[in-house]
C-alpha cells in the first residue's frame, strides 16, 4: 500500500500542474497599464509555488515508498545534515525567496495603490449599493453636484441623491448604469458606498477594491484595448450579490464622445 | 521543578454525574468530540446543498421546500437561503469542527494525561467550558428555525451588513443577534479551557515531566491554548459590540448617512473597518488554533509509526511557537483591498512572508525524518503522511496571497476558498482523522477496522484533491467566490469545472459515512483494544485502556525519559516508554 | 293577509329600486405644469431581460397620456360605500416580466389573496415596503411556484425588487372593491354605486392625493375630475 500512496501522491501532483502549465484556465488579456507588473509576480510566484510544491510531493513521495516496509533489523538512518542542515536551508532558500517575491512585488502594488492620479485624469463616481453600481460623470459645466443621500429614490432614478431642483451643478450630471470611458485616458474613479461593504472588480484592468462604507475611496488606471467587459462585486453584500455588475465600455475617444453627448441630452 | 495536584475530586456514581455533568476530563473530551462529530455532519450536508445549487443553476432539489418553504420553494434554493446555508457551513466548521475537535476534544482527553496529572486543575471550569460550547451550538442552530433564518453576512459577518439589522436582508435581523450570542458564548467556552490547558501543561506535570520531555501533541496544544486566550478574548467583545448595535441603538460599525430601501439608517459615525481589524485579530490566529494541534497530532502519530524520532523535536516546538507569535503580525493580508491604508497592506505582507519560514521547516523536518525510518502504514499514519501533503498543497497557495499585487487579482475568488479548504478544511481534518484512528483504542478500549479506515482514507485523499485542487484554477480565471449562482458571461465556461467538482464532493461526503459507520460499530463491537496497541511510548500508553478514573489508578507516573525513545534496544522492542525506568542507549536525549 | 303581500311587494320593489337605481361615478384624472421626464431604464446588468425590450422602457413613476392624462392613478371610494368589506374570491396576480412590474399599480382588497408571479429567467426578491401590514421580502427563483399572500389593513404600500434596483411599483390595499385606475386617456369608471353620499379620493404616486364628494340620487352618471400639480423635478 506504502509504494501505491507514493506513487498516487506522485499522479496527483502532476494532474495538478498541468492545467497550470498548459494554462488552461488563468486571468484574461491585460488592458491596464499597470497589469504587467503583476502579471509578472503572478508568473514568478507561480514559477517558485510550483517548483516548491512538486518538490515537496516528490520527494515525501519518495521517501513513502523506500522507507516503508523495511525490515525489523534495518537501521534508523539519518538525513545527512539533520535538522540544521534544514533549518538553514528553510531560512535561506525560502526566506531570500519570500523576501524577494515581497520586495519585487512593492512596485506592482505601489503603481496601483500608492501613485497620485495625474492632473488631467478623468474623474467618474461610481456608487455601489444592493444591488447595481451605478456611475456619475460630472457633464459639460465639469462639476459633479452635491450629493443627498436623503434624497435617494431608487424608483425615479434618483440613485445618488441629486437636488437638481436647488441644484445647478447636478443638473447636467449623466447618471448611467454602464460604465463607459475612453480607450488610453487615465480614469480617477471616485468611489462610495450606500449602504453596505461592496467591491469593484474588473479582471482585465487589473483592480480591484473594496467600498468602504464612510469613507470615499478612488482607483485611477487606464484601458488600453476597446471593449466590453464586466465590473463584478466582490464583497458579499446581500442576497443579491452574485447579480450585481456593470459592464465597462471601453471606446475610442471619438465614440466616447458621443456616447457623452448622447447621454447629457436624455 | 514542583509538582501540583489537580482538584481531587472523587469519582462519580450517578448517570448524569458519569456521562453528563462530568467533571472528568477525559468525558468532557468525548463529550466535545461527539459535538464536533455532529456538527462536522451538519456542515457537510451542508456544503452538499450549496454545491448541488452551484452546480445545476436554479435545479429544484426534491423535498427542500419541507426543510424551508421560504428557503427553497419548489425545491430551489433562493440567493439568500445559499448565503445563509454558506454563512452556517462556515461557522460550523470553523468553530465546532475545527477549534473543537483537535484542540478540545484531543486535547481535554490526552493532555492532563500525557503530562501524569489525574485532571485539569479548574474541573468545573472544564464542565462548563463544554456545556457552554454545547448551548453555543444549539443557540447557532436556532438561528434556522427563528424568524426569516439564520445571517447570510458569511462566516466573517463584515461590517456594516452585520450590524444594520434587517434591512439589510434576510437573517440579518435576529439571525446576526443570535450568531454574535453562538460566538460570544464559543469564545468564553473556549477562554475556560485554554485556562485549563496552560495550567495543566505548567503546574500539574509529573515528576521528571520536564517541558521539553513533553510530547509533540502536548506542547501543540499548550501553544494552542496560548493563542486561544488572547484571539478569543478580542473576539468575545467584538461579537458583543455588533449585538449593542442591534439592541441598544450603538453605532460601532455604522458610518453616517447610508441609504437603504430608501431610507436613512439611523447610525452615525461607526467603522466600517473597524470590525475587520477586530475580527482578523481573531481570525488569523483562529486558522493557527485550527491547524498546530493537528501538526502536534501528525508529529506524535508519525512518530510512533516511523519507529524513530523527528530530526529535531526541539525545532519543532519552535517553529508551532513561531507559528503562533506571527499569526498576530499578518492578520492585515484579509485586508490588502479593503480600504485600509495601502502602505499597512505592505507592511502586513511581510510576516506573511516569513510565516512560510516556520511552516516550510516543519514540512522540512517531518518529510526528512522519514528518511532512514521504519514507516507503518496503518490508518493513523495515512491520514498524518495525507496531511503533510495537503498541508504543502494548501501552504503554496499562500505565497500568491501573500503579495498584495497578486491579492489584486485573486481576493475574493475560489482561489482562496481552495487555500483555506484544502488547509483547514482537509489537513486540519486528517489531523482529526489521524488522531481518532490513534487513540481511538485507548478512549474505547476497542480497535477500530483497518481496512474500513483505510478505505476511508482513500476515499478522502483522493476526492480532496478532485474536490479542491480545481478552486484554484477557477480563482486564478477571476470566479468570484459567496455568488449563489454564476450569471456573469465570463463565469459561464467555468460551470463544467464546477459539475465536477460537486461531484467529486458528493462522493468524497459519502465516504465520511465509512468513518462514521466505523467509529459507532467498533465503539460497540471492535476486537478488545490492549493498552498499547501500537507499541507507543508517550504516557497515555503507559496506563489501562481505557484510562480509570484517576488516570493512572492512583499512582502518580514517574517520567525518566523523552517521549520519543524509538529505534532503541530495549526489553520491550524497539522502544522505551516514558514511565519506564529502564536505561537504554539513546541517540538523544532530552533532560 | 292583504297587508302582508302590499308590505312585501312594497319591499320588493325598495330593494329592487335600490338595485336598479346604481349610479356611476366617472371622470378624468390630469395633471397642469411640467412633468419630470420619465427617464429610460438601463437593464444592462440584466442581458436577460434587457433583451426583451426592443426599446429601453422608461420610469412609470409619472405616466402621463395625451391632453395632460395621468395614468396609474388609483381612484376609489374612500367612504359611503355600504357594502364595503366582501374580499373578493379571486387572486389578483402581480407579475414579474422583463425585470418590471406588471401592472406598475396593483389593487388589491383587504384581504384578497395576491399572487405574485416570476416569468423571468432571473431570480427576483419581492420586497413590499409595507409600514403598516407586515413587512416581507421573498426570493422567488424562475420556474418556482407564485408567492401567495395578503395584507389584512390598507395601506398604499411601494413595492420594489431587491435584486433589480429600478423595478418599482406599487401595492394599494383598499377596505372597498369601488376602485378603478386611471389609464390611456386618464379616465375612470366607478358603476354600481347605490344612491348615497360618497367621498372619492383620488391617490398617485408621487403627486400625492385628492378626493371629492359626490352624491348619488339615482342611475345617473356623476362627472368628477382630479387634477394634480405635476412635480418639475
Amino acid at each position: 500500500m506504502a509504494k501505491f500512496f507514493a506513487i498516487t501522491i506522485i499522479v496527483i501532483a502532476i494532474l495538478s500542474a498541468i492545467p497550470i502549465l498548459r494554462h488552461t484556465w488563468v486571468a484574461p488579456e491585460d488592458i491596464s497599464t499597470h497589469g504587467a507588473l503583476i502579471d509578472e509576480q503572478m508568473s514568478e510566484t507561480m514559477a517558485e509555488a510550483g517548483i516548491s510544491f512538486l518538490a515537496a510531493q516528490f520527494i515525501l513521495a519518495i521517501f513513502i515508498w523506500k522507507f516503508s516496509n523495511r525490515p525489523s533489523d534495518a537501521k534508523i538512518k539519518s538525513f545527512p545534515g539533520g535538522a540544521k542542515g534544514l533549518v538553514i536551508a528553510a531560512l535561506l532558500v525560502v526566506g531570500i525567496e519570500v523576501m524577494a517575491l515581497g520586495v519585487f512585488g512593492v512596485k506592482a502594488w505601489a503603481d496601483v495603490y500608492l501613485t497620485a492620479p495625474s492632473a488631467n485624469a478623468m474623474p467618474i463616481q461610481v456608487q455601489a449599493g444592493q444591488f447595481a453600481f451605478y456611475f456619475r460623470y460630472p457633464g459639460p459645466d465639469g462639476k459633479f453636484g452635491t450629493l443627498h443621500p436623503e434624497l435617494i429614490n431608487e424608483g425615479s432614478q434618483n440613485f445618488f441623491g441629486l437636488d437638481p431642483e436647488h441644484d445647478t451643478d447636478a443638473r447636467d450630471d449623466i447618471v448611467a448604469a454602464s460604465m463607459v470611458i475612453p480607450l488610453n485616458k487615465e480614469v480617477h474613479l471616485l468611489m462610495h458606498a450606500k449602504d453596505v461593504g461592496h467591491s469593484f472588480y474588473v479582471r482585465e484592468l487589473r483592480v480591484q477594491q473594496d467600498f468602504v462604507p464612510g469613507l470615499d475611496v478612488s482607483l485611477h488606471f487606464t484601458a488600453t484595448k476597446v471593449g466590453k467587459y464586466e465590473i463584478v462585486c466582490t464583497q458579499l453584500c446581500g442576497l443579491g450579490h452574485y447579480n450585481m455588475k456593470a459592464y465597462l465600455e471601453v471606446m475610442s475617444q471619438q465614440d466616447f464622445d458621443s456616447w457623452l453627448k448622447q447621454q447629457a441630452s436624455q | 521543578m514542583s509538582v501540583h495536584t489537580a482538584q481531587h475530586h472523587a469519582p462519580p456514581t450517578s448517570f448524569i454525574r458519569k456521562h453528563v455533568f462530568s467533571l472528568d476530563h477525559k468525558v468532557i473530551g468525548k463529550q466535545y468530540y461527539a459535538l464536533a462529530l455532529v456538527a462536522a455532519f451538519v456542515g457537510m450536508f451542508l456544503s452538499w446543498l450549496m454545491r448541488i445549487h452551484l452546480a445545476w443553476t436554479n435545479a429544484a432539489i426534491p423535498g427542500l421546500q419541507l426543510l424551508s418553504s421560504n428557503g427553497a420553494p419548489g425545491g430551489v434554493i433562493t440567493p439568500e437561503y445559499y448565503l445563509q446555508l454558506m454563512t452556517m457551513h462556515g461557522t460550523i466548521m470553523v468553530f465546532f469542527v475545527l477549534t473543537t475537535a483537535p484542540f478540545a476534544a484531543f486535547g481535554n482527553y490526552f493532555l492532563p494525561i500525557q503530562v501524569g496529572a489525574e485532571d485539569m486543575p479548574f474541573p468545573h471550569f472544564n464542565m462548563m467550558s463544554f456545556w457552554v460550547t454545547f448551548v453555543a451550538f444549539l443557540v447557532l442552530m436556532s438561528s434556522f428555525f427563528v424568524g426569516d433564518g439564520p445571517t447570510l453576512g458569511g462566516w466573517t459577518q463584515y461590517a456594516p451588513l452585520n450590524a444594520i439589522g434587517s434591512v439589510g436582508g434576510p437573517g440579518q435581523g435576529a439571525g446576526v443577534v443570535l450568531w454574535a450570542i453562538s460566538i460570544a458564548l464559543f469564545c468564553v467556552g473556549q477562554l475556560l479551557g485554554a485556562l485549563n490547558f496552560i495550567t495543566t501543561t505548567l503546574d500539574l506535570r509529573v515528576k521528571g515531566m520536564s517541558l521539553m520531555r513533553l510530547p509533540l501533541s502536548a506542547w501543540a496544544w499548550f501553544i494552542t491554548s496560548c493563542m486561544g486566550l488572547t484571539a478569543f478574548a478580542v473576539l468575545m467583545p467584538a461579537c458583543i459590540l455588533v449585538i449593542l448595535d442591534h439592541v441598544a441603538g450603538t453605532s460601532f460599525f455604522v458610518a453616517s448617512n447610508l441609504v437603504i430601501n430608501d431610507q436613512m439608517l439611523p447610525h452615525s459615525g461607526g467603522s466600517t473597518l473597524l470590525w475587520q481589524h477586530l475580527f482578523w485579530f481573531f481570525g488569523h490566529p483562529e486558522v493557527y488554533i485550527a491547524i498546530v494541534p493537528g501538526i502536534g497530532i501528525v508529529s506524535h502519530i508519525l512518530i510512533t509509526n516511523m519507529r524513530r524520532q523527528m530530526l529535531s523535536q526541539r525545532v519543532l516546538i519552535y517553529s508551532m511557537a513561531a507559528l503562533a507569535v506571527l499569526s498576530y503580525m499578518v492578520y492585515g493580508h484579509h485586508m490588502f483591498v479593503s480600504g485600509m491604508n495601502p502602505f499597512s497592506s505592505l507592511a502586513f505582507s511581510f510576516p506573511t512572508l516569513v510565516i512560510t519560514i516556520p511552516s516550510t521547516i516543519v514540512v522540512l523536518i517531518w518529510t526528512f525524518s522519514l528518511y532512514g525510518s521504519k514507516l507503518r502504514i496503518n490508518s493513523a499514519s495515512l491520514f498524518a503522511l495525507g496531511f503533510i501533503s495537503m498541508f504543502v498543497s494548501g501552504g503554496v497557495s499562500g505565497f500568491f496571497l501573500a503579495q498584495p499585487s497578486i491579492d489584486i487579482m485573486l481576493h475574493a475568488t475560489y482561489f482562496v476558498v481552495g487555500h483555506f479548504h484544502l488547509v483547514m478544511g482537509v489537513a486540519a481534518m486528517f489531523g482529526i482523522f489521524g488522531g481518532t484512528y490513534f487513540w481511538f483504542p485507548k478512549m474505547a478500549g476497542r480497535m477500530m477496522n483497518e481496512t474500513l479506515g483505510k478505505l476511508h482514507f482513500w476515499l478522502s485523499f483522493v476526492g480532496a484533491y478532485c474536490i479542491f485542487m480545481p478552486f484554484h484554477y477557477l480563482g486564478m480565471a477571476g470566479n468570484v467566490r459567496r455568488y449563489s449562482t454564476f450569471v456573469d458571461d465570463f463565469l459561464q465556461p467555468l460551470i463544467p469545472v464546477h459539475r465536477f467538482i460537486t461531484i467529486a464532493a458528493l462522493i468524497t461526503g459519502a465516504a465520511q459515512l465509512i468513518f462514521l459507520y466505523n467509529l459507532i460499530h467498533s465503539h460497540f463491537w471492535g476486537a478488545p483494544a490492549p493498552d498499547n496497541p501500537w507499541a507507543a511510548t508517550s504516557l497515555e500508553w503507559s496506563t489501562a485502556t481505557p484510562p480509570p478514573f484517576d488516570n493512572f489508578g492512583g499512582k502518580h507516573p514517574v517520567v525518566y525519559h523523552d517521549p520519543y525513545q524509538y529505534g532503541v534496544q530495549s526489553s520491550v522492542g524497539d522502544y522505551v516508554m516514558q514511565t519506564s525506568p529502564e536505561q537504554v542507549a539513546t541517540e538523544h536525549e532530552e533532560k | 293577509m292583504r297587508t302582508k303581500k302590499i308590505l312585501l311587494t312594497l319591499f320588493t320593489l325598495l330593494v329592487c329600486s335600490s338595485l336598479m337605481f346604481a349610479g356611476t361615478v366617472s371622470g378624468k384624472v390630469t395633471y397642469t405644469g411640467t412633468p419630470a421626464k420619465q427617464k429610460a431604464i438601463d437593464m444592462a446588468k440584466e442581458p436577460s431581460c434587457a433583451k426583451q425590450h426592443a426599446t429601453p422602457v422608461l420610469v412609470e413613476t409619472v405616466v402621463t397620456g395625451p391632453n395632460n392624462a395621468l395614468e396609474n392613478v388609483v381612484v376609489y371610494v374612500s367612504s359611503g360605500a355600504p357594502d364595503d368589506g366582501q374580499v373578493p374570491a379571486q387572486a389578483v396576480t402581480f407579475e414579474q416580466k422583463g425585470c418590471q412590474y406588471l401592472p406598475h399599480v396593483l389593487v388589491m382588497h383587504v384581504n384578497q389573496e395576491l399572487k405574485v408571479v416570476n416569468s423571468d429567467q432571473t431570480s427576483h426578491n419581492i420586497h413590499p415596503l409595507a409600514k403598516v401590514n407586515r413587512e416581507w421580502n421573498k426570493s422567488q427563483p424562475p420556474g418556482t411556484p407564485p408567492i401567495v399572500d395578503k395584507y389584512d389593513k390598507p395601506e398604499f404600500i411601494s413595492v420594489k425588487c431587491n435584486v433589480h434596483p429600478w423595478m418599482h411599483g406599487q401595492f394599494a390595499v383598499l377596505s372597498t372593491n369601488h376602485y378603478d385606475v386611471s389609464k390611456g386617456g386618464g379616465g375612470f369608471k366607478l358603476p354600481n354605486l347605490p344612491p348615497g353620499k360618497y367621498t372619492i379620493t383620488a391617490w398617485h404616486e408621487d403627486y400625492g392625493t385628492q378626493t371629492a364628494d359626490v352624491t348619488i340620487t339615482g342611475n345617473e352618471t356623476k362627472d368628477v375630475n382630479f387634477t394634480f400639480k405635476a412635480k418639475a423635478y
